[in-house]
C-alpha cells in the first residue's frame, strides 16, 4: 500500500498547514529508509516525525515552487537541489547546528558542490547510479547465455527488445534520466543542452517504445522481485532491493543490477531544509541524526545505496562496502557522468519529447 | 430580506468556490514563467492600483493561449478526453439503465436497501476503491487467476495499464452517478402506463421501448450528463490504471504544471478546458428547465 500513501500524501500536501513546532515533518523518497530509524529519532530527540515519500523529483520541486510546502527536510536530487536554490526554495544550513557535519566524505562534497556551492544549503543523503536491473533466468532464456546484461544494448536495441517484450520491460518515467542515458548511447554529450542533439534521441526510443510495457520509477522494486518483468531501467538501490525481496520470497527470481558499461548517470539525493519550513531547529536535529555515522549506515544496509558519510564506512556490511554495484571500483567511477538542470526552453522541448516518445502524440 | 438572503446563497457559494478560483487561474494564464516561489511573473499588480490595471492591459498578449494552438498535442489530448468521456458514458449508461430498472420494479420495500446498496461504495476512498482495481486487473490479479483456474484462457490476459482498464475504472466509479437520476425517474412512473401499452396490443418489448425509455429520457440524459463532464477531466482513474499511451488533458495538465514547472500554459489548458465543458453544462442546464417547465 505504499503507493496509496504516496498519491494520499500528494494529494494532501496540497492542503498542508502550519505545523507544531514539536513536529518535523520530512518528505523524502519512497523505500529509502530503514524504518526503524525513523522510531529511533523520534525516541532520542522527543519530536514528533512526520514522514512522507515521493517518487518523482517533479513533484517535490513543484510543491517547493508553490510554496508553503509545510516540510522542514525535502530530499531532491541535484540538478533539481541546483535549481530550486537558484529560486530561493532553500535555506542555508546552520553548521552550528550539526555537530556530525565532519563525518561528510570529502570526494562526495566535491561532486555535490558542482550543485550547491560550498554545499551551503544541503548534505548529502545518498548516491547511486541508474543503470539495469535484469531477471537473470528470464533474460537468458529469452536471449540466450550470452545476453548482454550490462550493456544499453540490451535495452535500446529494437532487436533485442521486441524479444525481451515477451517478459516485460520497465523504465524510469523520468526523461532528466532516460535522455542523457539514450545521448551517452549515440556517443554524444549526455548533459548535452542542445535541442537539435536532444532530438536525436527520439529516434531511438520510439524504435523500443512499443517493447516498453511501462514507464514508472517506483512499481519496478515490486514487478522485478514477484517476476512480472525481467528487465527495469532504473535505479541502482532499488533494483538491489528487489533482489533482496526476491531472495527472501524465495520464488526463483534472481535479479543483478549493473551500471551501464557504456557509462552511467550518477546522482546524489541531497538533503535540505525549505525557506519556509514551520520547524527549521527540528530539521537540523533530523539532519544531524541523518549524519550520525551509525544511522547512516544502518539506512544504507538497509536501501542499498551508497551515501556521502565516510565515517560511516566502518559500520557498513560487507555486502553494501564491498559491492562494485553500489561503492563503484576506480574503474567504474571514471565511466560515471553527471548533468546539469535543463534552462526552461530545453526542459520544454525535454518534457515534449518525452510526453512524444510515450503517448505517440 | 429573508428572500433575498435565501437568493444570495447560491450566488455567493458559486462566486466563493467557482468564479474566484477561475479568475486566479486565468491571471496566472496571462502571466509569463519565472524561476521563483510561486514561479511566475505576474502581470497583474494590484498594488500598483489604477497605473498597474492600465500596464496589465497593455501588455495582454495571450501567448500562452497562442502556444496551444501551436503544438497539436493539445487538441488531441482534448479530443482524445473527450472520445474517452463518450465511450465511458455510454458503457455506464449500458450497465446502469438496467441496474435502475430493477431498482424501480423492485417491490417498495426493497427500495432503500437497494439505493443504500448503489450508494454504500462512497463509504470507501475512492484511491482505495481504483487501487482495488489494480489488484484485481494485474497480470497475477484474481481476475487472471479465475480465468486461468476456470481453464477460459490459458495466458494471463494483459488489462492493467491498458486503455480497457480506464474505461473499466471509469464505468466503475461514476456508475451511481447514472443509476440515480435514472432510477429517479422511472420510480415516478406510472405502472398503469405499461399496463395501457400492453392492453392496446403492446409486446413487453414493445412497451419498454415505445413508453418506459422515453420516460426515463430526463433521467437517461442528466445521468448521461452528470458522467461525462467530470471524466473530460478526469485524471486519477487514467494515471492509475492506464498505461503510459492514455493520453488524457488531465495528464498533460499535470506534465505542464509538473515537468514543465510551467503553471502559465497549465493555466492556459485549464481555462480551455472549462470553456470545453460549458458547452455541455449549459446544454444540461437547458435540459433541466426544460424538465422543469414540462413538471410544470
Amino acid at each position: 500500500m505504499k503507493k496509496t500513501t504516496l498519491m494520499l500524501t500528494a494529494i494532501a500536501a496540497l492542503g498542508t498547514s502550519a505545523a507544531f513546532a514539536e513536529e518535523v515533518r520530512v518528505y523524502n523518497w519512497s523505500d529509502y529508509i530503514d524504518e526503524d530509524l525513523l522510531t529511533k529519532f523520534e525516541e532520542e530527540t522527543g519530536l514528533t516525525l512526520i514522514y512522507d515519500v515521493f517518487d518523482s523529483n517533479e513533484v517535490l520541486e513543484t510543491k517547493m515552487l508553490a510554496g508553503g510546502s509545510g516540510y522542514d527536510v525535502v530530499v531532491p536530487s541535484g540538478t533539481f537541489l541546483q535549481r530550486q536554490i537558484s529560486a530561493g526554495a532553500f535555506q542555508p544550513l546552520d553548521n552550528a547546528q550539526l555537530s556530525n557535519a565532519g563525518n561528510l566524505w570529502d570526494v562526495i562534497q566535491d561532486r555535490t558542490a558542482g550543485y550547491d556551492p560550498d554545499n551551503a544549503y544541503s548534505i548529502n543523503y545518498m548516491w547511486g547510479t541508474t543503470g539495469i536491473g535484469v531477471n537473470v533466468g528470464k533474460v537468458q532464456e529469452v536471449l540466450g547465455a550470452d545476453a548482454p546484461l550490462n550493456s544499453m544494448e540490451l535495452v535500446l536495441n529494437p532487436e533485442n527488445m521486441e524479444k525481451l517484450a515477451s517478459c516485460g520491460v520497465h523504465f524510469l518515467d523520468a526523461p532528466s534520466e532516460i535522455i542523457p542515458m539514450v545521448l551517452q548511447y549515440l556517443g554524444e554529450d549526455p548533459d548535452s543542452h542542445d535541442t537539435d542533439v536532444i532530438g536525436k534521441t527520439e529516434e531511438v526510443l520510439t524504435a523500443v517504445r512499443p517493447h516498453i510495457q511501462k514507464f514508472h520509477s517506483s512499481e519496478y522494486i515490486n514487478a522485478l522481485a514477484n517476476g512480472d518483468i525481467c528487465v527495469a531501467v532504473g535505479w541502482s538501490g532499488d533494483i538491489l532491493q528487489a533482489r533482496d525481496r526476491a531472495a527472501e520470497a524465495e520464488n526463483g527470481v534472481e535479479i543483478e543490477y549493473h551500471p551501464f558499461a557504456e557509462g552511467s548517470l550518477m546522482w546524489f539525493d541531497q538533503m535540505a531544509i525549505p525557506v519556509d519550513a514551520p520547524n527549521p531547529e527540528g530539521a537540523h536535529k533530523f539532519l544531524n541524526f541523518i549524519l550520525d555515522a551509525n544511522n547512516m549506515a544502518a539506512a544504507s544496509n538497509y536501501v542499498y545505496y551508497a551515501n556521502g558519510n565516510k565515517a560511516s564506512q566502518e559500520f557498513l556490511e560487507e555486502d553494501v562496502i564491498g559491492d562494485p554495484a553500489i561503492y563503484p571500483d576506480d574503474a567504474t567511477m571514471q565511466n560515471l557522468y553527471i548533468t546539469t538542470p535543463y534552462p526552461q526552453k530545453t526542459q520544454r522541448v525535454v518534457t515534449r519529447l518525452w510526453t512524444k516518445i510515450k503517448s505517440g502524440t | 430580506m429573508r428572500r433575498a438572503l435565501l437568493i444570495a446563497l447560491p450566488y455567493v457559494w458559486l462566486l466563493v468556490l467557482f468564479l474566484v478560483p477561475f479568475l486566479i487561474v486565468l491571471k496566472i494564464s496571462l502571466s509569463d514563467t519565472e524561476l521563483a516561489i510561486p514561479p511566475y511573473t505576474p502581470t497583474l499588480d494590484l498594488t500598483q492600483g489604477w497605473a498597474g490595471i492600465k500596464d496589465f492591459f497593455s501588455q495582454l498578449d495571450f501567448e500562452n493561449f497562442v502556444w496551444l494552438t501551436e503544438d497539436d498535442l493539445y487538441w488531441k489530448a482534448y479530443l482524445s478526453s473527450v472520445k474517452i468521456a463518450v465511450i465511458s458514458t455510454f458503457f455506464t449508461l449500458l450497465v446502469g439503465y438496467p441496474i435502475a430498472y430493477g431498482m424501480a420494479r423492485a417491490p417498495e420495500e426493497w427500495r432503500p436497501t437497494l439505493m443504500m446498496l448503489v450508494i454504500l461504495p462512497f463509504w470507501t476512498s475512492f484511491l482505495i476503491r481504483v487501487y482495488a482495481w489494480m489488484g484485481i486487473l494485474s497480470n497475477e490479479g484474481y481476475l487472471n487467476q479465475l480465468l486461468l483456474w476456470t481453464g477460459i484462457i490459458s495466458n494471463p490476459l494483459t488489462i492493467l495499464n491498458t486503455q480497457t482498464a480506464v474505461y473499466i475504472g471509469i464505468v466503475y466509479t461514476y456508475l451511481p452517478f447514472m443509476i440515480l437520476p435514472i432510477y429517479s425517474a422511472l420510480e415516478r412512473m406510472d405502472g398503469s402506463l405499461i399496463e395501457a401499452a400492453e392492453d392496446l396490443g403492446c409486446s413487453r418489448a414493445q412497451a419498454f421501448w415505445l413508453v418506459t425509455v422515453p420516460l426515463s429520457r430526463p433521467g437517461i440524459i442528466a445521468g448521461c450528463f452528470l458522467v461525462m463532464i467530470p471524466v473530460i477531466g478526469e485524471f486519477v482513474i487514467p494515471s492509475l490504471l492506464g498505461g503510459s499511451g492514455t493520453l488524457m488533458i488531465g495528464k498533460v495538465l499535470w506534465e505542464e504544471f509538473f515537468s514543465n514547472r510551467d503553471w502559465p500554459v497549465a493555466s492556459a489548458v485549464a481555462v480551455v478546458l472549462l470553456l470545453i465543458l460549458i458547452i455541455p453544462i449549459v446544454l444540461f442546464q437547458r435540459n433541466q428547465q426544460k424538465q422543469t417547465e414540462a413538471d410544470q
